[in-house]
């Protein structure tokens, strides 16, 4: 058999056959009395798949039944993986929205039973979150620099290494570092806002490591030849050419760094403590954020129990959406303002 | 203008005297050192504090510690059910995330493949408490129906012995959210090194007449195989310590046992931690500590396998 008189399926066929198998798949189970999405998309998968396979071999052979087959699969699964992103977003926007108002990111929580908003929580989570940032983005930054620009010989291997660890750490085990270390100085009943900070960073320094090392990493040497060739000292070179040239993509990773953290919980729960008003010093007493917020309204609702969760699940829309515009800002800032490189 | 010179015309003498280096320069790369060796203090001031911090629950005994039981006889459960739920999350995710991984580097219009890769990446980006709320108040309440169905059709499997939670607060649950949240590192990992498959060896493969199939087969998977298993390995480490969405989903009576789908389940050492530090003090607090170490143990040697692979490969 060759290729130009082998006979092949129309260009229609693989979505008429997953169409045919929906309309299939759904008589079938309207007329059980059976019928649910879940179930549809299970039984459209497999009928498209013995249909299709059944087709194509009729007409096409084995091998390219098989083939797409594999297709059907594949695309399958990823409408599958999808699945849970778009119950996500749909199930907290529509449970989150009924609690987002003006009191819930102006008014904190203190005295009000049953009521009250976020704003204790809002204010934690932009304090703690900005000393962690301020914390790991210079040191990250200067590793970074150290890897790419000065680094050789045993310290530098070391660091790969031991960032390549700190990248594992579990966030739990972070939050309880930053527990061990203040209590061993202030005594164990400690809770501040800066001991969130302290195990945030450890989550953070890692990931502001990696991803400047990168953008690092692409800046082409003869700009810094050029530099040196002009008698600019090394340091100069770097903080004249190298950074501004890297810039857009440092800021895109400390923006997603920035957005990873922002949103955890463990660490702040064993450090940060939990608390109904606005505390704006990290370095005295109890501090909200927003995460831990969504977890204690979660696990010990008031006495209205409804108002509880809707609050909970307002702060967790607030912290999606608050995610989601920093990793697009870092994404259109990259696109943006990225230097072209030839 | 005229400083410049000089300090130019200094920096050619101090070049051409041995090259001994410049002020600025001296303090500039003193500075860049001191971050790295920050950060190495940093990660051993991480060990050492924990050290300390367990070494009370370490040395005392039985009676004295939560529950009247020895540290090792505490741990072991948790260890049990941190290893079992990552485990299953990591069966799970991992033959999704290849696909979906092929999806985008192989199937999918070449056009679509930015916003799909972003799309999965926002799956990356989700806070852990949003899952858990989505697992407790969604996904268990949906998965209510289909346990039961495993129940009575597939119950002499141990996994789905019951009886079947009806609130969805069990290990199944708990190991689904925790399968969704690893799939997009694990499928990142992959479609990185599937959409590097030489060129040359893709098109040699269809250029002999292979279906796209048969060529992902010989070539693509060939290739990429050792990084899937790096990345699986990373999903493994980045699920053996995830807390909130287990410490919310899970209803815990740290008990050992396999069956995936009734009340009753082991807890994981993450979410012990979570759920017992805010409330526990004195020896309690170094008892959980001491658990915080096991699990640093466990992931550090998880993560470290997993980069022993991709450094294998990259020598190769």
């Amino acid at each position: 058999m060759t290729a130009l008189d082998a006979r092949v399926l129309p260009d229609w066929a693989p979505y008429g056959a997953v169409a045919a198998s929906a309309a299939f798949s759904a008589a079938l189970l309207s007329a059980a009395g059976a019928f649910s999405v879940a179930l549809l998309f299970v039984l459209t998968a497999l009928v498209a798949c013995v249909a299709t396979y059944a087709w194509s071999r009729s007409v096409e052979g084995s091998r390219r039944a098989f083939d797409r087959l594999v297709t059907l699969v594949i695309v399958a699964a990823f409408c599958l993986a999808l699945i849970p992103l778009l119950s996500l977003v749909f199930e907290v926007t529509k449970r989150g929205l009924p609690g987002l108002s003006l009191e819930f990111i102006t008014a904190d929580a203190r005295g009000k039973i049953g009521g009250g908003g976020a704003a204790h929580a809002l204010v934690g989570t932009l304090v703690i979150t900005g000393v962690a940032t301020a914390i790991s983005v210079p040191i990250g930054l200067m590793a970074a620099i150290y890897l790419t620009e000065y680094g050789g010989g045993r310290l530098r291997r070391a660091l790969t290494f031991f960032v390549d660890v700190m990248t594992g750490i579990p966030s739990i085990v972070a939050g309880l570092f930053a527990f061990a270390l203040f209590a061993l100085i202030f005594g164990p009943g400690i809770r501040m806002g800066v001991m969130g900070s302290a195990a945030l960073s450890v989550l953070m320094i890692p990931i502001v490591i990696r991803s400047s090392e990168e953008v690092l990493k692409i800046v082409p040497n003869h700009l810094r030849e050029a530099s040196y060739a002009l008698g600019t000292p090394k340091w100069r070179t770097i903080v004249k050419v190298v950074l501004p040239t890297a810039f857009a993509g440092l800021l895109t990773g400390v923006m997603i760094a920035v957005a990873r953290i922002i949103g955890e919980t463990a660490p702040l729960l064993v450090t940060t403590g939990v608390v109904d008003s606005i505390n704006s010093n990290p370095l005295s007493g109890r501090m909200q954020n927003l995460a831990v917020y969504a977890y204690s309204e979660y696990r010990t609702p008031g006495v209205f129990k409804q108002a509880s969760y809707d609050r909970a699940w307002a702060a967790a829309l607030l912290l999606i959406v608050i995610v989601m515009v920093l990793n697009l800002a870092a994404r259109l800032i990259y696109r943006r303002y990225r230097t072209e490189i030839r | 203008m005229e400083v410049d010179t000089t300090t130019n015309a200094g920096q050619l003498l101090a070049a051409a005297s041995g090259g001994r280096r410049r002020r600025g320069d001296r303090i500039f790369s003193s500075l860049a050192v001191a971050a790295a060796v920050t950060i190495l203090v940093l990660l051993a001031g991480v060990a050492f504090f924990l050290l300390v911090e367990a070494l009370p629950a370490v040395s005392a005994s039985a009676a004295e510690l939560p529950g009247g039981k020895s540290l090792v006889d505490y741990i072991a459960p948790l260890v049990f059910g941190t290893v079992l739920a990552a485990s299953i999350a990591v069966v799970i995710a991992v033959p999704l995330a290849v696909a979906v991984a092929l999806f985008i580097s192989h199937v999918a219009p070449p056009r679509a493949v930015l916003v799909l890769g972003y799309m999965v990446d926002l799956l990356a980006a989700v806070p852990s408490i949003v899952y858990g709320l989505w697992g407790i108040f969604v996904l268990g309440p949906a998965a209510v129906g289909p346990m039961e169905w495993l129940e009575a059709k597939l119950g002499f499997i141990p996994f789905f012995e019951g009886p079947a939670s009806a609130t969805g607060r069990t290990m199944l649950v708990a190991s689904l959210v925790l399968a969704v949240m690893i799939l997009p590192i694990v499928s990142a990992v992959a479609r990185e090194v599937f959409s590097q498959t030489p060129r040359k060896l893709q098109e040699g493969a269809l250029a002999l007449g292979a279906t796209r199939w048969e060529m992902i087969r010989m070539t693509v998977l060939p290739f990429g195989r050792s990084s899937v298993i790096s990345g699986a390995m990373l999903g493994l480490g980045r699920a053996l310590g995830e807390t909130m969405a287990v410490t919310i989903i899970l209803s815990v009576s740290g008990i050992v046992t396999f069956n995936l789908i009734s009340q009753a389940n082991p807890s994981t050492i993450a979410a012990n931690i979570a759920l017992d530090f805010p409330e526990s003090s004195g020896l309690a607090v170094n008892t959980l500590i001491a658990s915080g170490l096991v699990l640093f143990a466990i992931t550090l040697v998880t993560n470290l396998g997993a980069r022993a692979i991709i450094a294998r490969q990259n020598v190769q």
